[in-house]
């Protein structure tokens, strides 16, 4: 039974909890042991947190035996990307700058996970910052795709889409600024949902551009990423961005099916140059979606062109602000030098932070420098807002929009890395999503000739996450895209002072 | 500080007089923060209170740590109303909030979260008196923001000590218009300002320990001009004198330069208390691009009319109306109104005062002398509230009611004053404890008269043969012989007859 | 839209950002570069404003910008004390500390 158990959804593995099959502590050294054996593979963690997952899951059976199982996630093994905050465990952001900080304090979605009895085996690997695409920036060395491991599991939250999908954990929280979430689990073959903005708290998560940053689940299936999105969102005291509406009981709506939805397939996201079996899937999915009952067409969202630049002014003008408390004062590293104060500035900064990071510092700060800020950060705001009236112009009669969620499937390690340009427009088809604050997913919907998966964009309106879920619902039931796996690795023999009884 | 060789005519005293003052005018603006006296920091529920041990009243929120984020503190706006309404500013139905982006170890974001283009609080003015003329002093907005925390250099002079208590304590930023032209002006502005923060309850104005700070901006330009002249920033004033003599010197530095064919340098510089002069800041040398762009995690700040109408009611009599009022309607010299209502809690004391017993002179004679003595050397003006007076106001008004009763003189009040301070009896207690009670019975008068005159005959004779002086001396023992308590006028009065004849 | 890849770096027109303006951003910004970072840096910022300025050809007047994208009221939190003092935790990791004190290279006024 161990060796199936990393193929578990959550769903499956909590019922089996609930029916006294499996214990919590059993599930959890199953997933430790799986992380034991497939981390050289796949380099999804840059923290195993082993004694605090035991303790969790301890507790998790107490309360499943007990039948005081606070929630679905109770005694389920999930991933948190490096830059959520877990207190008393080091957290770093994927940066030199942040090695051997120890946060006092959880972030508020940590909490949550906590109360609702999830077991945390580990932080997520992701890109430095999470500044990046394809998990290449992180200074503790890139993540791997579990599909070709010669590829990247996308960014930045990379290891949280390839601790998934190699069946290292049940679920992982990742965050998503400009498609950080969609676009590892797009090509990871996994399902990875961004919420609108305000939705999920953004306490104690490490701000790369924070009118742009959400954090959000990465899961098996559909179900599952519903199921976490319910215990992670809602209202925060402490995020005077975080809305104060209702969480809809989003597994109520799930099964609604695809019949009477409207559907609109922006036409500015198929272009020349994009990889012909994405294009291909993605339109086989819109196919399958009329035939469960939902009436497509092609609508415009005409600024989607300038989505891109829009994007790397506001975010990169935010993140230099956001960046400037890390100067080796009060925590993280600092560099001793001769010099004085400006000195140690200068050089622990530049020592503990990568290149892409600090071009976008640069990029950010010049942007928003004197006799530069109307021409770019205004600039980008007003074309933001131009952004969203097109989403808001669609959404007045469309229920969702369906896109592809890259032009590629995942490149190859080292492909882009020289050309930071290139690899920004990996998020062409994500970017605006988070410019407009909306909801949407990334869902499976084919396989490339090379066996790389190909990932399907669900977005909804202004806190529609029922609706993106239950037309991926409908898609997902109707395919079985999701059931299939990555190739086994080759697995690392079990340590001797492993986690056993 | 780094030290600059004083050029000889620097160290001059500053003239306000002399060859070429009276060809300028002096153009100055204030900018005054004052840290508001909440309970707690603007952004979190730290304690805003002086005195804690090093870094004690400190949270990840206010150090500045990954991942934190403000959340506002609703005393702080109603503060900031309250001063807005009381200076006659248009409170703005909605305010934004700014970072201002600079590196400095005392601000632990490495921006300090402001208030850039819409202020709360905009267009008000300040009406000063100087030499018995009104003045006003238009402001040009009034904002919010955090304060830093502190740096001290350590023992060995290698290195600074940082302590962060003080970051996150609100302040209000208060800058006036260049509409002062005297270091007196200046002076009685910030008196004004100062009086009425304190008035308001929102700061207790004090400049030695940093609770009332000021900046200059001087400049001078010809008598009569319309463009303004270059202009010098002053920091570091510790007290009203300093602004005064700051200002005075920068005045003269201004003409002395101009008339020598100099020109003014715009920059910062730093009153030296113990020289007596100000210094170019040199550090300035890195310029500060503050980079100023919308606080991204903080939405606009919405005031509504029912809450501005709110705070409205909750306003105190200001300072002008009440001294306005003790003249009209209680009938007091100016100069006493204005000693009176120079403190909040001295007026109100004062009126229970004249509550107790309805003579408004006579109340603030013993207000402004013995009160205030006892007060100023048991400093008990060092709190914003004095709540143990040396006397209390029903006391002192039955004191007074003793005297214009004519039951004792004033002289032998004084004496009951001193009982009543040391005891907190009431004064008509002591009065008949002690048989103070004045003599105004003209026969035991008239008997101690007849005493005293046939036992200095000597010196009568002199007095009739014209020694006017030796009058005072017969009352004097007249006085003695009653133990004090003979009515001094009725005294007079008999005497006179008596040495008539 | 065309995404495909672009022409190589060194194809590109004549490098708009100065050597001059990298300096001064990099100090604003606190980093340290060597020449040929600085260099380097020039080079991939020039590319990356030169694809930005396609943003100049969307006429954006009377367009308001935004700033925050959910429209909401900045909540605001009752005036009270909600901390208690946790020095030791907050200053533990404190690359120097000094007593109860963040120790740091001096500042010269």
């Amino acid at each position: 039974m161990t060796a199936l158990l990393h193929e578990l959804s959550i769903a499956e593995a909590a019922a089996r909890l609930r029916r006294g099959e499996l214990s919590a502590v059993e599930l959890t050294r199953a997933a430790l042991a799986r992380i034991a054996a497939t981390e050289p593979s796949f380099h999804s963690f840059i923290t195993v947190t082993e004694e605090a997952a035991l303790a969790a899951a301890r507790d998790a059976d107490t309360h499943l035996r007990t039948g005081t199982a606070p929630s679905g996630l109770t005694g389920i093994p999930v991933a948190v990307k490096d830059v959520i905050a877990t207190a008393g465990v080091r957290t770093t952001a994927g940066s030199r700058i942040l090695d051997g900080f120890v946060p006092p304090y959880d972030a508020t979605v940590t909490a949550r996970l906590k109360a609702a009895g999830a077991v945390i085996v580990g932080k997520a690997n992701c890109d430095e910052f999470a500044m990046g695409s394809s998990n290449e920036n992180s200074a503790y060395g890139p993540a791997r795709n579990p599909w070709d491991l010669g590829r990247v599991p996308g960014g930045s939250s990379g290891g949280s889409a390839t601790a998934v999908a190699a069946g290292q954990a049940l679920a992982s929280l990742g965050t998503d600024t400009g498609g950080s979430i969609r676009l590892p689990a797009s090509y990871c073959g996994v399902v990875g949902l961004k919420p609108t903005y305000g939705r999920v708290s953004r306490y104690g998560v490490i701000a790369y551009a924070s009118s742009l940053d959400q954090v959000g689940p990465v899961a098996r299936d559909v179900s599952d990423c519903a199921l976490v999105l319910s215990v992670i969102a809602g209202y925060d005291a402490r995020d005077s961005t975080s809305v104060d509406r209702p969480v809809p009981d989003c597994a109520a709506g799930l099964t609604a099916g695809a019949r009477g939805l409207r559907v609109a397939i922006p036409r500015e996201y198929f272009v020349e140059g994009m990889q012909p079996e994405v294009e291909h899937a993605v339109r086989a999915a819109v196919d399958t979606l009329s035939g469960l009952g939902a009436a497509a067409r092609e609508v415009s969202l005409p600024h989607t062109e300038y989505a891109v630049g829009a994007y790397y002014i506001i975010a990169t003008a935010e993140a230099s602000s956001n960046l400037a408390r890390y100067d080796g004062i009060r925590y993280g590293l600092r560099t001793t030098v001769d010099g004085g104060l400006l000195d140690m500035y200068r050089h622990t900064r530049a020592a503990g932070f990568g290149a892409e990071v600090k071009r976008r510092i640069m990029l950010g700060t010049y942007a928003l420098s004197s006799g530069y800020y109307d021409a770019y950060y205004l600039k980008a705001q007003k074309v933001r807002t131009l952004i969203r009236r097109d989403f808001e112009r669609v959404f007045a009669d469309t229920d969702v929009i369906v896109t592809p969620v890259a032009p590629t499937t995942a490149f190859r390690l080292g492909e882009k890395v020289a050309d930071p340009l290139q690899m920004y427009l990996s998020d062409i088809f994500t970017i605006s999503v988070n410019l407009a604050g909306l909801p949407a997913i990334s869902l499976p919907c084919g396989f490339d000739a090379s066996g790389m998966p190909i990932g399907l964009q669900i977005v909804g309106p202004p806190f529609g996450e029922e609706v993106v879920l239950r037309a991926a619902r409908a898609y997902e039931e109707a395919t079985d895209w999701q059931r299939r796996r990555p190739p086994e690795p080759a697995l690392c023999p079990p340590q001797p002072t492993g986690s056993r009884a | 500080m780094t030290h600059e060789p004083a050029a000889p005519r620097d160290r001059a005293q500053f003239p306000t007089s002399g060859a070429g003052f009276d060809r300028y005018e002096a153009v100055i603006g204030l900018e005054v923060h004052a840290e508001m006296l909440t309970a707690s920091k603007i952004f979190c529920g730290c304690s805003a209170t002086f005195g804690a041990p090093p870094n004690h009243n400190t949270c990840p929120v206010c150090l500045g740590m990954p991942g934190v984020l403000p959340v506002l503190n609703r005393r702080v706006v109603e503060f900031a109303v309250r001063a807005g309404l009381a200076t006659q500013c248009r409170i703005a139905p909605r305010s934004r909030w700014a970072r201002k982006n600079y590196f400095y170890p005392d601000l632990p974001k490495g921006y300090q979260i402001s208030q850039y283009e819409l202020p709360i609080c905009e267009g008000g003015y300040v009406d000063i008196e100087v030499d018995g003329a009104t003045k006003r002093v238009r402001l040009t907005r009034i904002h919010m923001e955090e304060d830093t925390g502190k740096n001290i250099h350590d023992a060995h002079g290698d290195a600074s000590l940082v302590d962060f208590n003080r970051s996150g304590v609100p302040l209000l930023e208060i800058v006036s218009e260049p509409d002062m032209a005297t270091p007196a002006e200046a002076g009685a502005y910030l008196r004004t300002l100062r009086t009425l923060v304190q008035y308001l309850g929102i700061c207790d104005g004090n400049m030695e320990e940093g609770s009332f700070r000021c900046d200059a901006n001087v400049s001078v330009r010809s008598r009569g001009a319309t463009s303004l002249g270059v202009k010098a920033e002053v920091k570091n004033m510790n007290s009203f004198r300093a602004v005064e003599k700051a200002i005075a010197y920068e005045i003269a530095r201004h003409v002395r330069t101009l008339e020598e064919g100099g020109t003014i340098l715009q920059e910062t510089r730093l009153w030296d208390a113990d020289r007596e002069e100000t210094r170019s800041m040199r550090s300035k040398e890195y310029a500060h691009d503050y980079r100023y762009f919308p606080e991204p995690d903080l939405p606009p700040l919405l005031v509504s009319e029912e809450f501005v109408e709110a705070v409205r009611r909750t306003l105190p009599e200001l300072p002008d109306a009440r001294r306005a009022r003790f003249v009209r309607d209680l009938g007091l010299p100016p100069y006493d109104a204005e000693v009176l209502t120079s403190r909040r809690d001295l007026a109100d004391y004062f009126e229970e005062v004249v509550r107790a017993h309805a003579n408004a002179k006579a109340a603030s004679n013993w207000v402004m002398g013995e009160v205030l003595r006892l007060v100023k050397e048991r400093k008990l003006d060092a709190a914003l509230t004095i709540t143990d007076w040396p006397v209390a106001a029903a006391r002192l008004g039955e004191l007074i009611a003793l005297i214009d009763e004519g039951a004792i003189s004033g002289k032998i009040a004084k004496t009951v004053f001193e009982e009543v301070v040391a005891t907190s009896a009431a004064p008509r207690a002591i009065v008949a404890a002690k048989g103070l009670t004045q003599v105004s019975d003209e026969g035991p008068i008239l008997a101690a008269i007849e005493q005293v005159l046939s036992a200095n005959a000597d010196k009568v004779v002199e007095y009739r043969g014209g020694k006017d002086k030796l009058f005072g001396f017969f009352v004097g023992q007249v006085m003695k012989a009653t133990g004090g308590k003979a009515n001094p006028p009725l005294v007079n009065r008999l005497l006179a007859e008596k040495l008539k004849n | 839209m065309d995404w495909r890849p672009r022409p190589a770096l060194a194809t590109l027109h004549a490098v708009k950002i100065s050597r001059e303006e990298i300096r001064h951003v990099a100090l604003l910004a606190r980093l340290a570069l060597d020449p040929a970072q600085e260099e380097a840096m020039a080079t991939t910022l020039d590319a990356i404003l030169t694809y930005m300025e396609k943003l100049a050809e969307l006429d954006t007047s009377g367009v308001e910008p935004t700033a925050h994208i959910v429209a909401l009221d900045a909540p605001r939190r009752e005036d009270r004390v909600l901390n208690t003092p946790d020095t030791d935790a907050l200053l533990a990791n404190a690359p120097a500390r000094d007593g109860d004190f963040f120790r740091v290279p001096k500042i010269i006024e």
